[in-house]
């Protein structure tokens, strides 16, 4: 736990322009020794297995926590997302600007979906 | 299913004080894992709850962040290629802390400042203050994101740590405890059938001894019978002869 916590870890992203400038702005952006950014901007020219591959990549660095998608991008690749059963990096959906949040598309709330009574979904 | 299966021991006294002691521990087990379950679906229940708030909040913090972003894009100038090809290294950062719920550990997210803002000069020319709203809304997002990152690994963790309790907690409540009661009646049954058998044989060995002892009695009676013939045969020829 010590060795953990002692070592700060990422944030990545996967995403539209947009989404990614935002939260680099936010200052999550890094460059490894590598020059791999822990980013990836996702637009209409990106193929799937592109995004994949990356996503499968960012699950294999150590030195990234949380890993950002946003929610269009997830859908492309839904079936490597659905895979991913480990807690840790945690895979969070996010709404990207021009896609509205679809609740019902979030891998976790499909899980935990039949768990909570109708009126704690709204 | 395990229909009649049972634990392969000898039925004896001795093994029925185990299975005796086995039971207990298996109910024992079978409470304390139980009450395990439930606090970790206490748990459980409280992170989905909050989840579904962070996620309703996340959306409306979303909302704000890309607002100000064309906001600040309106007021800049386009500047993605800018951010984008000037990454570094990370400001914020995650660590990760351990929570214990019920013996399962939960990992914990906190967002952290390290180093100083790569992009300090942006929006210098022009736009400043937008950018400056903008990259706080974004921080803001990220702290939100990394506690509902948290969140969310909770649940996975204690999604699947319940799955396993609950396995745990069915498998002793309806295969073994079943499976030593079983054993326990097999090993009473059987018992009692050596007893039954034991007493039966007690019986039988009484009944064989009466017929020994009935047939030396009447054998003795028979000896009595003919060797008793004179004494009587003296006494009724004594009797005529003092009569007389």
């Amino acid at each position: 736990m010590a060795i953990a916590a002692a070592k700060g870890r990422l944030i990545a992203v996967i995403g539209d322009e947009d989404t990614c400038v935002g939260f680099l702005l936010g200052g999550i952006g890094e460059m490894n020794k590598n020059r791999q950014p822990n980013f990836m901007v996702v637009d209409k020219n990106t193929s799937i297995s592109e995004v994949e591959d990356c996503f499968k990549r960012f699950l294999k660095r150590d030195d990234i926590d949380i890993i950002l998608i946003n929610q269009n991008v997830a859908e492309m690749i839904r079936h490597v997302i659905d895979n991913h059963n480990e807690p840790i990096p945690a895979v969070l959906e996010i709404p990207s600007k021009d896609h509205p949040y679809d609740a019902s598309k979030d891998s976790i709330l499909r899980r935990a979906k039949g768990m909570f009574s109708a009126e704690d979904t709204k | 299913m395990s229909g009649k299966d049972k634990i392969a021991i000898f039925p004896s006294r001795g093994a029925q004080t185990l299975m005796k002691h086995r039971l207990a521990g298996a109910q024992k087990g079978h409470g304390l894992l139980k009450k395990k379950a439930d606090a970790l679906q206490m748990r459980f229940r409280s992170i989905l709850k909050k989840i579904i708030d962070t996620k309703v909040l996340m959306g409306d913090v979303m909302k704000e962040a890309a607002f100000s972003l064309a906001e600040a894009k309106f007021a800049t100038g386009d500047f993605n290629q800018v951010v984008l090809q000037n990454v570094t290294k990370a400001q914020i950062k995650v660590r990760s802390k351990k929570d214990n719920v019920a013996g399962v550990n939960l990992p914990v997210f906190e967002s952290y400042q390290d180093g100083s803002d790569t992009y300090e000069l942006a929006g210098l020319a022009r736009g400043g203050q937008q950018l400056g709203k903008l990259k706080k809304n974004y921080q803001k997002a990220v702290t939100l994101l990394v506690e509902l990152a948290s969140l969310q690994t909770s649940f996975i963790t204690l999604d699947k740590v319940i799955k396993v309790t609950n396995r745990r907690v069915n498998a002793i409540e309806h295969v073994i405890i079943p499976r030593i009661e079983r054993t326990l009646a097999y090993i009473i049954s059987e018992l009692d059938e050596l007893e039954r058998e034991e007493f039966y044989r007690l019986k039988k060995i009484q009944d064989k001894k009466k017929i020994a002892r009935g047939k030396a009695e009447a054998a003795k009676a028979a000896y009595r019978e003919k060797n008793e013939q004179e004494p009587s045969n003296l006494i009724a020829e004594e009797d005529d002869d003092i009569m007389f």
